[in-house]
């Protein structure tokens, strides 16, 4: 086969002892940087971009691949240890990743995280090696329509089959969505919800903001409160067996990694979606199909596999529409585009018939990162995990701190500084009041890809609403929301019987 | 008519060679200033179109000749028609770690929207080139030439669907331009950058573009996508088959600017640092190859002259945005 002796020949490249080198140096990089707030994989590309030009663009591209690839892996980490999101690709993880730590299991859940992350670039590496040209077809076929679609989908996995309040989970969902139209309007460009004038609010409300302020500064209140100052200092050691048999407990969630790594692959390709609404929707998904729901968000050790499956799959599947069609699927592809655009590279349609020793090359260093990135991870998880026998006040202290670094790390504002400690104080009251915040964080993260979609779909059919059911593929999507919203409400109708109203 | 807008290449040119020339004289004064952390590089577009993948591209040419001692960090901020970048800038006012990548809409914006910006307020630092425009559709629509494609808009009755990045964006005035000149009917759908544009045409989102060549270029190899004409003067470089809308009896034409601007407040030290900057990387040769591979005119202004340029362009925009009703 064409395909197998081209990936033979791209392993001869990625195989060298220089490519080999370089990928460990940028795994192990792109890992620290994934772990600090504040500093994502796009940070790190391209403060990285300038050291690339000392190697072959090959060996650049490759590098840059890596970085991007263990940031990834890092994300999780402050995730789970402190409760920040390190990157926001990893929101997600900190919603059963937090909880499991402070129950002692931080060390099952990194090693959750890590093999995760694993199988999930290892079955998306497939999956883009085996895929990759008819894929770039159907990433084409996403209109907005279907876009539309998708994120409607998204939305009824976390209302559908939760085992939260459904009225409850609606309104920090729609709550979300008045959140995301902060700012200034996608397609006029006109201001909306610029409050008291303040300058801080015309580029919106980020979504990592509200996650650092929920989860960091929310959950240290939380805590506080919940044991009145005196927590218990969290027994948390990790020795070489335990690293075994937790690699041995993660058997049971087979299944969620598999479905994880598939559906990131797969939102990743989309052009327009990326790692985060990947993780987001592959999380609600999990807990649709759980056995028992109600364990999310307090520690499910399947809410951190299916996020994190789903974010490094989909980070490899971004790479698809790079490098098909020249239309990065992340900000993080956008730089590695810039890359080989200067390496005089011209990513698109012509790119796998004229470059395909770089092609593959590229494709089959991502099977040897992912191997390099998880021993890398597993490896360094005593020593993160000694990180978190800090007594309570400096872990707090610490954890403060790196809110506030991360989240003015990105844009160097004040605002945005105000904003978390806003955010950490409604969260902690909307806790109080058991309003749940995944949702929420769900909201503002699709939001503005769901108003865009739905204008832009809307537009192109002139106003009619018939769009989304025509078109075959979003019709499908439409289909299967609409089932998923109404099954529990059937369900529950059933069971209360008319005495009580369906809640 | 007001349909053409005026270049001012020759003069464009000579501007670029006196500046040229006055700074390899005073080397020195840009040393006085230099960033002490990564300079943020606003792009007025999202990933993927022609603003985006040119300003990526300054930035590794940058980085890779270590044209600046501190890295460079693209961030995207595409939102309403480059509203969102044109905003944050203002409120970056007196950073001299801020760069903007602007392009037509750097005018259009601030004239349509009430976002408080005026750009005769914001610090010129260089115009890179001038980017071109042709009008495209799907190869497997059948169409071939400008007179098939006027007629096939006509056919459909006012659902035509031309994709472009923004109301008020230089494709939204090409297309008024289009619609006065054929007297046809649109409905113009936004995306968030030209590579979406591109990317829909293939995917029949959308029926036409009047993408920039290097956003579509790739696609029209790859024979997914036909030009029919294009909206210079001159025939493009790049694709030396294609006629101008000139050729074919109608006299549209329309350009835009690639620049460089940083927020208002900054020292003369700290724009001469930019200055110099730019001007050492018009001359690195693998900008002029990607220029000419892409149909850019490489075209350097910097200081007053650019100045002057810009709040002209905005006169003519203003203008034109009220003949077109767009």
């Amino acid at each position: 086969m064409d395909m197998l002796s081209y990936l033979a020949d791209g392993f001869a490249v990625s195989l060298s002892p220089l490519n080999l080198a370089v990928v460990l140096v940028g795994v192990t990089a792109g890992l620290f940087i994934g772990a600090m707030p504040g500093l994502g994989s796009v940070n790190g590309v391209a403060i990285l971009l300038p050291m690339t030009f000392i190697v072959p663009p090959e060996s650049a591209i490759i590098f840059l691949a890596a970085v991007y690839y263990g940031a990834m892996y890092g994300g999780a980490i402050s995730s789970i240890l402190l409760g920040i999101p390190g990157a926001s690709t990893a929101v997600a993880t900190t919603f059963d990743g937090r909880p499991m730590a402070q129950k002692g299991e931080a060390g099952l859940a990194l090693i959750a995280a890590a093999v995760a992350s694993f199988v999930g670039g290892t079955i998306s590496v497939v999956l883009f090696t085996i895929l990759a040209a008819p894929l770039a077809e159907f990433a084409l076929a996403f209109g907005p329509p279907e876009e539309f679609a998708l994120v409607l989908l998204a939305f009824t996995t976390f209302v559908g089959l939760g085992g939260d309040d459904v009225v409850k989970t609606m309104m920090m969902i729609l709550f979300g969505l008045a959140l995301s139209t902060v700012g200034l309007d996608m397609i006029s460009g006109n201001p909306r919800l610029v409050f008291f004038d303040l300058p801080g609010f015309y580029s919106g409300i980020s979504f990592l903001i509200l996650a650092i302020g929920v989860y960091g500064v929310g959950e240290v209140l939380w805590t506080i409160e919940e044991t009145r100052g005196s927590p218990k200092v969290m027994n948390a050691r990790i020795g070489f067996r335990d690293l075994v048999d937790g690699v041995k407990k993660l058997g049971r969630t087979v299944r969620t990694m598999t479905m994880g790594s598939v559906l990131g692959f797969f939102v990743g390709v989309l052009p327009a979606a990326g790692a985060t609404p990947a993780a987001l929707m592959a999380y609600g998904l999990a807990r649709s199909g759980s056995k028992n729901p109600e364990n999310f968000g307090k520690g499910e050790v399947e809410g951190v596999v299916a996020p994190e499956a789903a974010n490094n799959a989909a980070s490899t599947g971004s790479l698809l529409p790079m490098l098909t069609l020249g239309i990065p699927g992340s900000p993080t592809t956008a730089l590695l585009l810039g890359g080989m655009v200067m390496w005089g590279l011209t990513p698109g349609p012509m790119l796998f018939i004229e470059q395909p020793g770089f092609v593959w090359g590229l494709i089959s260093s991502l099977y040897t990162a992912n191997v390099f990135a998880v021993i890398v991870n597993i490896a360094l998880i005593p020593l993160f995990v000694w990180a978190l026998r800090m007594p309570f006040p400096v872990l707090t202290a610490v954890v403060l701190t790196l809110c506030v670094v991360g989240g003015y790390a990105p844009n160097a504002r004040m605002h945005d500084v105000w904003m978390i400690v806003l955010f950490g104080f409604g969260a902690f009251v909307l806790r109080k009041t058991n309003y749940p915040m995944a949702p929420l964080v769900l909201a503002l993260v699709l939001g503005p890809l769901m108003e865009q979609s739905l204008r832009q779909s809307l537009i192109s059919s002139q106003g009619d609403m018939t769009t989304f059911f025509t078109r075959p593929i979003s019709g499908t999507l439409m289909a299967i929301s609409v089932i998923l919203f109404a099954l529990p409400i059937i369900k529950r109708l059933r069971s209360a019987g008319a005495l009580k109203p369906a809640q | 008519m007001t349909k053409m807008i005026s270049r001012r290449m020759a003069l464009g040119g000579v501007a670029a060679a006196a500046t040229a020339a006055s700074f390899g004289l005073r080397p020195a004064m840009a040393a006085d200033w230099r960033p002490v952390k990564p300079i943020e590089m606003v792009i007025m577009g999202g990933q993927g179109g022609g603003a985006d993948r040119l300003a990526r591209l300054f930035q590794s040419i940058i980085q890779k000749n270590d044209l600046s001692p501190m890295p460079i960090l693209p961030v995207n901020k595409g939102g309403g028609s480059g509203a969102e970048a044109l905003r944050y800038l203002k409120d970056k006012q007196g950073d001299p770690h801020v760069i903007m990548a602007t392009l037509n809409s750097y005018y259009t914006t601030p004239l349509r929207t009430d976002i408080g910006v005026d750009i005769a307020e914001f610090t010129p630092i260089a115009r890179m080139a001038q980017d071109t425009f042709a009008l495209w559709v799907r190869t497997d629509s059948g169409i071939t030439s400008l007179e098939q494609y006027v007629e096939a808009v006509r056919a459909a009755g006012g659902s035509w669907k031309m994709g472009g990045t923004g109301t008020g964006q230089e494709d939204s005035l090409l297309t008024a331009m289009l619609e006065q000149e054929f007297g046809l009917k649109y409905v113009y759908v936004p995306f968030n950058g030209g590579g979406d544009v591109a990317k829909a045409l293939v995917g029949g989102h959308i029926d036409s573009t009047v993408n920039n060549p290097s956003e579509a270029l790739s696609f029209a190899q790859a024979d997914r996508v036909t030009p029919l004409g294009a909206f210079t003067a001159e025939r493009i470089p790049a694709m030396p088959d294609v006629p101008t809308m000139r050729e074919l009896g109608h006299d549209l034409t329309y350009e835009m600017q690639r620049s460089f601007v940083a927020p208002g407040g900054l020292s003369s030290e700290q724009t001469a640092f930019y200055q110099t900057m730019m001007g050492k990387l018009a001359e690195i040769p693998e900008w002029k190859e990607y220029a000419a591979k892409n149909a850019l005119v490489t075209d350097l202004l910097m200081g007053e002259e650019l100045q002057a340029y810009f709040l002209g362009e905005r006169e003519k925009h203003a203008k034109l945005l009220a003949s077109l009703g767009a």
